[in-house]
């Protein structure tokens, strides 16, 4: 088998552009397949860790808007402080936290900037805090008491990220034309919005803001020895009553942790199994293009097989030596497409990271990964030769000799 | 106990069919090649001979008769039985070398080694010692194109004995060569047989007739002259 495996590496070297050529489809397929995988698991692992330090006992209750939370503007679909009042009666549940989230114009120095102010009650700032991994690395975190103070994301403490001057403790940001003086400044979490993100008293913006008692977002902390889905039905039950809303007809959303991270799962996992799909569509064409060539070959070398049947040759042994030809176009096809891919999976992590200041999307390689794609590319290459092969290997001797 | 007879053809018929037509090849050849036998096959183009190298090569099987090869009747016998047996008991030579373009010289002469299963220090060490009876042994690491058309066709005889077979079957091994590479081939052949081999000569030119112990002519697909000649030095 070694000897067969050596007359076909000498015949793929000798047609050495043709078999390039052939290549080339084979590793364009599998480098994108490679590069989407390992990003994807890494997005995935990232999302994964992301839901864990949320911690599997947090409810998400949301208003049913297609945008992000703070956007709805229909009264009826607005979440209240009441609605927050209610839900902490809720039998299972330990402690809440609204949060008031509302596109601002801010401004900085002579800069302005329409975006997210993020309103929390400083009483809450621990619990917030633990759920977001937000340390504080410089200055202090927001208490009880505080007014027009603010802390910041880690990004706008950085020069020419969000800011052209990077934002300092005492530094002061304007909400709305009001003065907030910086307080703190939070360490990197990864999550470009958190990095962004200016975090104020909640009381106070609801005043410069003029907003009543809206809640754009409420997180719950399910009581130990609870059943988190079991109390997110009770928190619909008991909204559904204070809202007075029918079943099916609710005007908000409640979601634990692990049902959100189980939607947001089967999402990613749908777009993933798609864009793989288009991704591998170039690995059928790769194939086809080996088939080709293998083709190709059995026509060019119809006497050289004629030879070897004669001095010979089982037909075995020809299938042998045109299926290992048409296995290594595939392999070697795979093996750059494979590090190809790693590649470009490390290249959008660099810019993602530089560019966009996230560490979410990163390429995860793993060894299942590298194993699969060169296995799958070698398999590959090997089905698309069975047919030539198997034409190359009937060939009568005398017919093949004979051929001009 | 050996038979005298390394090849025997007994009522051996092939036919052809071109469109509804049927072209008679080979008729009802009856012939006998001792062991040892310096054979040549002489005809006119179309008379047969090709279709009868192939028939005693096993390379196709024929459409009626019995072919023996060192008693073993070779018809109806499948096709990896038939290649184990060319691979084994005949070497073939070529008009066109029909060198594997991708091996170099001594890889060239072990390849019918590798289809018989021989381990590849055997392999090499027998290809090396048949390099040296071809007397290119300088010639080692060359690739074909890197060849005169003499040294090729030295190589491909080279290949012809790897396995060491009773048989060697040349077909027009001359036709491409000058006359005087052509007559260092003939004295390879003769040489050849002085160690023991069986030669068939399938030839055009009768020139080289005379070099051979026996000749066979050959015209419409059927034997016409089958006699022994006096076998000239080759000088």
């Amino acid at each position: 088998m070694k000897d067969h495996f050596f007359l076909a590496f000498s015949n793929l070297r000798r047609r050495g552009l043709r078999s390039w050529l052939t290549m080339i489809g084979i590793f364009i397929g599998i480098a994108a397949v490679v590069g989407l995988i390992s990003l994807g698991q890494g997005l995935q692992g990232a999302i994964n860790e992301q839901f864990e330090q949320l911690g599997k006992d947090k409810i998400i209750i949301q208003s049913k808007t297609i945008g992000p939370p703070g956007s709805a503007t229909s009264e009826k679909l607005i979440l209240t402080t009441k609605d927050l009042e209610a839900i902490k009666n809720v039998r299972g549940v330990e402690s809440v936290v609204g949060m008031l989230m509302k596109t601002s114009f801010l401004k900085f120095k002579d800069e302005s900037k329409i975006t997210f102010a993020i309103g929390i009650n400083p009483e809450d700032i621990s619990i917030f805090s633990e759920m977001q991994n937000f340390k504080v690395i410089d200055g202090r975190n927001l208490k009880k008491g505080d007014g027009f103070k603010a802390i910041v994301g880690y990004n706008n403490a950085v020069d020419e990220k969000i800011w052209k001057k990077a934002v300092e403790v005492g530094s002061t940001i304007e909400i709305e034309g009001v003065e907030f003086k910086v307080v703190g400044i939070l360490g990197k979490t990864g999550d470009p919005y958190n990095d962004a993100g200016i975090y104020v008293p909640k009381e106070t913006l609801r005043e410069v803001l003029n907003v009543n008692d809206e809640e754009s977002e409420i997180i719950a902390k399910t009581q130990s020895g609870f059943n988190p889905s079991d109390v997110a039905d009770a928190i619909i039950r008991k909204l559904r009553q204070e809202r007075d809303e029918k079943k099916d007809q609710e005007t908000f959303n409640v979601q634990t942790s692990e049902q959100l991270l189980t939607t947001f799962t089967n999402i990613f996992g749908i777009v993933q199994a798609v864009l793989v799909g288009i991704a591998a569509i170039s690995l059928v064409v790769g194939g086809i293009g080996i088939m080709n060539t293998m083709y190709t070959s059995v026509l060019e070398r119809t006497k050289e097989i004629g030879t070897m049947k004669a001095v010979g040759a089982k037909n075995s042994d020809i299938l042998q030596i045109f299926l290992f030809e048409s296995g290594l176009l595939g392999l070697v096809g795979g093996t750059i497409g494979v590090a190809l891919g790693i590649g470009l999976g490390k290249s959008v992590e660099f810019i993602a990271a530089t560019a966009l200041g996230t560490n979410l999307l990163r390429a995860s390689i793993s060894f299942p990964l590298i194993f699969g794609a060169l296995t799958f590319s070698f398999l590959i290459g090997t089905l698309s030769g069975v047919l030539p092969a198997m034409q190359a290997s009937k060939l009568k001797p005398v017919d093949a000799l004979r051929y001009e | 106990m050996k038979n005298d007879y390394i090849i025997e053809l007994k009522n051996v018929c092939k036919y052809y069919k071109l469109g509804d037509t049927e072209i008679k090849a080979l008729c009802d050849v009856n012939l006998q090649i001792k062991r040892g036998d310096f054979l040549a096959i002489v005809g006119p183009s179309g008379s047969g001979k090709s279709t009868m190298m192939n028939l005693v090569g096993a390379l196709d099987i024929s459409s009626r008769g019995d072919i023996f090869l060192d008693g073993q009747n070779i018809e109806h016998l499948p096709e990896s039985d038939l290649a184990q047996i060319r691979g084994k008991k005949i070497g073939f030579v070529f008009q066109t070398f029909n060198l594997i373009p991708t091996l170099n010289a001594i890889e060239n002469i072990a390849l019918p080694m590798i289809f018989h299963g021989v381990g590849k220090k055997e392999r090499m060490e027998r290809a090396e010692k048949i390099l040296k009876e071809v007397s290119l042994t300088h010639r080692r690491e060359h690739l074909p194109k890197q060849l005169s058309g003499g040294e090729r066709q030295r190589i491909a005889i080279g290949r012809a004995l790897a396995n060491d077979p009773e048989v060697i079957l040349a077909d027009e091994p001359t036709g491409n060569l000058d006359s005087k590479t052509g007559m260092e081939i003939i004295k390879l052949f003769v040489d050849l047989n002085k160690k023991g081999k069986t030669i068939i000569l399938v030839t055009h030119n009768l020139d080289l007739i005379k070099y051979a112990q026996k000749v066979l002519k050959i015209a419409d697909g059927k034997i016409i002259e089958h006699r022994k000649i006096k076998q000239q030095k080759v000088k």
